[in-house]
Formats: C-alpha cells, structure tokens, sequence
C-alpha cells in the first residue's frame, strides 16, 4: 500500500472522532461564518427597531402557541408573493428576531406584513373562532387568550436578555419596561408620547376591545398590527445594497 | 463509582426542588419538580440494586463467551416501540387537525401549534433517538465482543435520555418552545440532553477501546459520526440567554438570517445525521446479520462514509431558497444537495447488493422485506430531496406540502422500516427466542403500513403541487387567480387521505407491538410453528 491506509483510522477510535469532527466542521464555517460580516446580511434599515414591550410579549405569546408551524414570515422574491403578501423581506427585517420566525410551511397565509391589514375587532373575532371571518379555515380557535391576563414574571429581564444578545435596548427602554407594557393599551395613559419617542411608530390603543383588563390578545395583536410596517419602502433604495 | 452516581441524583433532587420552589412561572415549577421526582426515583433504584447485590459483571459467561449487556437492550426496544406508537398516534392527531379543524379542541394545550413539535420530537427524538441509541448498544458490543462499558453509565444514558423526553414532551403541551423546528425544548432541557449526550458518547468510546478486534467494523464509523455532530450541532444551535435561570423563557443568540442559517445547518442535519448517519449505522449491522451476507463493498462503505458526512453538512441552505439569506449561500446550498445524490445512492446500492445470493429471502424473510423496502424508500428520497432543492423548483414546493411528504416517504418508507427490521430482529436476539411470535403478522404489518406511507405520500405530492401552483396561477386579466383560503379549500381531501393513511401506519405499529410483546413472552403462534424463519443465533436450538 501507499503511504495512506484507511486501516490507520479503523484501527483508531480517537482519530476516527477527530477526523469526523473535522469534516463535519468544514460546511457549516464556510456557510455560516460570513453572515456575521457580509454587508447585506448585516445592512442597518431605517425604521427598524427593536420590538416594544407589549409587541415582545405578544411575539412570546406567538412563539408559545406555535404559530410559526403553519406561518412564515418571509416573503420571497417571486411576482405572486409580492402581489398577495408585499414587498419581497428584507434581512434587516428580522434583525431584532431573537430567534428568527421565517417558517417553513404555509399551512396559513405569510405574516410577515399582516400590520394593518385586519381590523383589531377582525383580529380578537378571528382568533376566538377562525371561521366566524374565515369559513375555510383550518386554524385553530385560541378564545382563551382573550380571557387569560398577560402574565410576564419580569418584563424588563426579557428586555435584558434581548439585550445580552445583541438588542440594543437602552437602560431607559429597561427601565420604563413594566410601565411601557401597560401604556401601550391605554392612549390616555401619562407617558404616551415618551412610549413613542422610544419605540417611533409604535401603535397605542386597547387591541382586545376590553379595556378592562391587559389580556394575552392584546399582546398578541398589538404584535401581529406591527409586523412588517416599520420599514417605509417608499424610501428604501434597493440600490444602495447592490455592490 | 456508585456512590458518585448517587451524590449526583442526591445534588439533582436538591437542584430539581431548588428550581421548582424558585421558579418565576408555572413551567419552571412543574418541570423542577418532574426533575427532581426522576432524581429521587434513581436514588432509590440506585440504593435498592445495591442492597441485591448485583454484582459487577463479569466479561464472559461460564462458555468464555462475552457476557454482554442484554437488559439495556430490552429496556431500549420496550422504549421504542412503546414511543413509535405514541408518535405515530399523535401524527394522526394532528393529520385529523388539519383535516377537521375543530378537533383542535380551542384549548391552549390541544392546539395544532403545540402538538405538532410533540409529534415531530416523538417520532425522530423519542422514537428514533431510543431506536438509535439502543441498536448502537447493541452493534458496539456484538462488532467489539465486548460488554458495553460502564455499569451506571449506560443506564443514565438509557433514563437520562426519557427524562429528556418526558421534559419536551410536558413542555410543548404547556407552551414552553425555542420555536426552533426539532430544536424546541427550552435551555435547561438543551443542558440536560448534552449532559446525557457526553455520557452517551464516553460509553460508546469506552467501549470500543475494551474491543478485541483491531478493526472498527464501518457500522462503528457512522454511529460515532452521529453521536459526534449531533453534538456539535446541538450546542452551537441551542446557544441561547435565558431570561431568568428560574423561569423557562430563553432567546436565541443568533437573529434573523444568521439564525435561520444556524438552525437549519443543524435542521437539515438532524435528518443527515440523527436519521441517516445513525440509521445507516443499523443498515450496516443489521442488513448483513439477518441475510448472512458480507457488506457488498468495503471501498464503497469507505468512500460512502466520507462523503456523505462531507457533504451533509453544507445542504442546510436549501432550507432557506429565496429568502433574505444570500445568494451565493442558496447556490451552494444546491449544490451540495444534488452532489449528496451521490453518496446516498452509493450507500443504497452498497445496502441492497449485500443481498447478492440472498435475494430469495426477500420471498421468505417478511423482515428482510422492511429492511429492502427501507433502503429503497432511502434511494428514492434521496433522489426527491436533490430534486427539491433546486432553486426552481424549490420556488415551487417550498412551504406546501410536498415537503411534508418528502419528510416522511424518508421518516416513514426509511427510518421506521429499517427500524422495524432491527425490532424484528433483535427480540428474539435479546430474549433468546427460537423466532419471532409470527411471520406472517410482520406480512400483515409490513403491507398494512406500506399502503398507508403510499397513500400519505401521494395525497401529499398532490395537495403540495396544486397549492403551489394555486398561489401563482394568474387569471386572463392578470390577476391573482385565488385567494389564500380557496387554497386551503382544496387541500381538505387530501388531509382526508392522508390521515387515513395515518390510521392504517398507526394500525401496523400496533400489530408490530403484539408481535414483539408475544416473542418476548416466547409464545409462537401454533398454525406457523413449522415455518418461521429462526433466529440464527440460536440455531439448532429449536426443539
């Protein structure tokens, strides 16, 4: 034999790890590595922000009822998609996305620019029973969120850890959290204007139509309502990106 | 060495009711306490075996031959099937979902969203992660002739590993999720299975270095590249930063495309390497144990072993067509997904040929006939999944149900049959039976659950290609030609035969259960007596 045989490797456990590790390390570094530096994977966007304190609770809420199983938030570049769902998803779009939402199946529509789209009243009715607004769908009724107060041990330590991650929540978003979660549902509320200036473009109003009591539904929609507007397409210059 | 392992479930009572009495939400509080009731269960278990002195095993028997280690064998074939039936159960559940939305039920744990990661994690977590460890268990010792290593070791890896089960299990149905497809369970749960990956991995090398032969048979190399990146793709994938370490809520450290980069390198890759690398594994042992053939090639297994896992691993992009991912990330992506073709057809031909000069025991063997069935239904989805990660047609069958099908013309057609055939055939290994209860009972299963994959798969190729092309059909004024929900609309037949595709699997792995519950009980069903196919290695032994 040459100078190599694979008897070496069968006949050693340890090499037979290193080496496996080593060629199952290769891929992923090419692949992944770079989108931590590439300037589209990377681009900053204008209007984007991170996620107020009641659209992060209801985003949790989403993620907790598992809504990413049959809805994708990622709009592909193709003609239908831009014409039923919008503009094709940016990169930037999700950049706050701790982790992403994009989806894999469509079982439902795309959500990534549901904001504005529905009614608040379309939306508690929609999720207390789909098909009272939609009467072939198969989604399922989730009515317990409209009675089920939101309950967030800490909201601020949820804006904390977003933090740690890479969020740049400023101390003053961290300290006004628990306030900001309550604000969002009242426009009569003292610090509205200061929720605004922090969170530009941020949608105050009771979602659930019970302003008595701060529900998961409100949550939920008050997430749903701004998903995909804070980007304002008639200024983003796709051009600026091309290099 | 037993009193460490019982400081440790001491220390894990204390850690599991320190978190349960801390916790900041009711997930935190139950799943404490489910830790630490397991803790206290193993204390006590590891106590009591104590005081029956059993004592430390010898390595071979009275004959000089290695006393291997049967019992975590049987524990792991009890395991699997018990969790095949409840994945596949739950399959249906969620099959019925879709096709009859008002079985979800309205409540918060009964959802659509909730069950369907309980489905997934049952059947490639519980389900083949208990079929993989327990067939490696099985495979090490026997290519090794040698008893698997450890005395505790690999009876946390064995519990250890349910626990892990029974904590994502509860976590789904309460709402507590990554929201990573297939890597759902929560940061504490992601500690844990790595803590039981680490011993799983010392017991399988630990074994191989008691082994006395020089070589380390090829099933050996696949296991080890499985238990290895599933590692590796494990941690990197779960880093997250919890919110509060007494509550259950963490984020992710990678956003957006970076995340959905990282995820599917490790989502693609639990299918490479925790249904392939480690299912290949079983075909390599199993295949050639049962027909008494030699694997058809040594240079082809070589050659399929390094480049599959060479290539498995940069084909996560797929996933991703189309999306704000990069392009020069997508095309490499496909790229690397078609050239798989290859090694995956290379080891299917290196699978089926070992049965040169067998062929007729695909007449006589109703298991041989799982196991060729599973590696053709491996040869056919591995030439769908190439097809479907190009970018057009991608474009096409991205987000319907064509993946869906996909997905499981490789779950069911590949991962359950050639774990059927391992089932089948290590129950009378493990319980010293002459044959299996009955032959012709693994012919009723083996047809019953073939029909039902073919209608699953065909009602999905259907459903997926017409959703596809409904949400691009334009009408004559160029407009789009439907709504959304028209095209949920016309999917409903298909879920209808679908899921009736789901009752007739459900209905085989039932049939494969009373057969393996009746040979372990030695029972052999009288009207077969004369002609079942005997276990080889216990041959002549029937009176």
């Amino acid at each position: 034999m040459s100078l190599f045989s694979h008897k070496t490797i069968e006949k050693n456990s340890i090499l037979l790890v290193v080496l496996s590790l080593l060629v199952v390390s290769i891929g992923g570094l090419v692949e992944i590595a770079p989108l931590f530096y590439l300037e589209s994977t990377i681009e900053k966007v204008k209007g984007m922000r991170p996620y107020s304190p009641l659209e992060l609770a209801g985003r949790d809420i989403y993620i907790r009822e598992g809504c990413y199983n049959c809805h994708s938030q990622m709009i592909r570049p193709l003609r239908d998609e831009a014409e039923r769902y919008g503009h094709y998803s940016l990169a930037a779009e999700s950049m706050y996305d701790h982790p992403f939402q994009w989806g894999s199946k469509r079982t439902g529509p795309d959500l990534a620019r549901v904001g504005g789209r529905y009614s608040d009243e379309w939306h508690v009715t929609h999720m207390k029973n789909p098909r009272d607004v939609v009467p072939e769908s198969i989604m399922p009724g989730y009515p317990f969120l409209a009675t089920t107060a939101l309950a967030v041990p800490n909201i601020a330590d949820n804006l904390i850890a977003n933090k740690m991650v890479g969020v740049p929540y400023s101390d003053e978003m961290i300290a006004q959290a628990a306030a900001d979660l309550n604000t969002q549902v009242d426009p009569d509320a003292d610090d509205v204007d200061g929720l605004l200036e922090r969170y530009p473009k941020a949608q105050v109003r009771d979602f659930d139509g019970n302003p008595a009591m701060l529900s998961e539904m409100d949550a939920l929609i008050a997430y749903l309502q701004m998903m995909g507007t804070l980007v304002d397409f008639t200024s983003y210059d796709v051009d600026a990106n091309k290099r | 060495m037993n009193l460490l392992w019982l400081a440790f479930t001491i220390f894990a009572a204390l850690l599991g009711i320190m978190l349960s009495a801390k916790a900041v939400d009711p997930g935190m509080m139950i799943h404490g306490m489910i830790f630490s009731i397991a803790a206290v269960i193993s204390a006590f278990a590891i106590i009591s075996r104590h005081y029956r002195s059993i004592q430390a095993p010898s390595l071979t028997n009275g004959n000089g031959d290695v006393d291997y280690n049967i019992d975590i064998i049987k524990a792991g074939v009890i395991a699997s099937t018990f969790w095949g039936v409840i994945g596949f159960t739950v399959g249906l559940v969620i099959a019925l979902q879709l096709a009859f939305p008002v079985l979800n039920l309205d409540l918060p744990w009964t959802n659509f969203g909730r069950l369907r990661p309980l489905h997934t994690s049952a059947v490639v977590f519980a389900f083949g992660g208990n079929i993989l460890i327990m067939t490696s268990f099985h495979v090490v010792q026997r290519t090794c002739r040698a008893r698997l290593a450890g005395d505790l070791a690999p009876w946390f890896v064995f519990w250890g590993y349910q626990l892990f089960i029974v904590l994502a299990a509860t976590g789904y149905v309460l709402g507590i999720t990554q929201s990573k497809e297939y890597a759902e369970p929560e940061w504490y749960v992601d500690i844990w299975l790595t803590v039981v990956w680490v011993v799983y991995l010392l017991v399988f090398l630990a074994t191989l270095w008691k082994r006395k032969e020089k070589h380390i048979y090829v099933a050996n190399w696949f296991y080890i590249a499985f238990i290895v990146t599933v590692a590796m793709l494990h941690i990197i994938n779960n880093l997250s930063m919890p919110v509060s370490f007494a509550g259950v809520k963490s984020y992710s450290l990678f956003a957006g495309v970076q995340s959905a980069l990282t995820q599917w390198w490790y989502g693609h890759n639990a299918v490479g390497f925790f249904l392939t690398a480690g299912f290949l594994g079983i075909m390599y042992y199993f295949i050639p144990k049962r027909v008494n053939r030699p694997v058809y090639s040594y240079r082809l297994s070589i050659i399929h072993f390094w480049s599959l896992i060479f290539l498995y691993i940069w084909a996560g992009p797929h996933h991703l067509h189309y999306t704000a991912l990069p392009d020069w990330a997508q095309t490499l992506g496909m790229t690397f997904s078609i050239m798989l073709w290859m090694p995956s057809w290379g080891g299917m031909i290196n699978g089926l040929m070992t049965l040169s000069g067998a062929w007729d025991k695909l007449r006589t063997d109703p298991v041989v006939r799982f196991m060729v069935a599973s590696v053709a239904f491996y040869g056919m989805s591995t030439f769908e999944g190439p097809l479907m990660s190009i970018k057009a047609v991608n474009a096409l069958s991205h987000y319907t149900d064509w993946t869906i099908g996909h997905v499981h013309s490789g779950a069911l057609g590949w991962v359950a049959y050639i774990s059927f055939g391992a089932l089948y055939f290590l129950v009378p290994v493990v319980w010293k039976r002459k044959s299996l209860y009955s032959d012709a009972l693994v012919n009723v299963h083996f047809w019953i659950s073939t029909l039902g994959i073919l209608l699953y798969i065909t009602a999905m190729w259907v459903s997926g290609i017409l959703q596809g092309l409904m949400w691009r059909a334009y009408d004559a004024f160029g407009f789009l030609e439907y709504s959304f929900s028209e095209t949920v609309e016309a999917m409903h037949p298909f879920y209808v035969i679908r899921a009736l595709g789901g009752v007739l699997f459900v209905i085989g792995s039932l049939i494969m259960a009373y057969n393996l519950w009746r040979t372990a009980r030695g029972d052999v069903r009288q009207k077969e007596a004369g002609h079942l196919v005997l276990n080889s290695e216990m041959v002549g032994a029937r009176s």
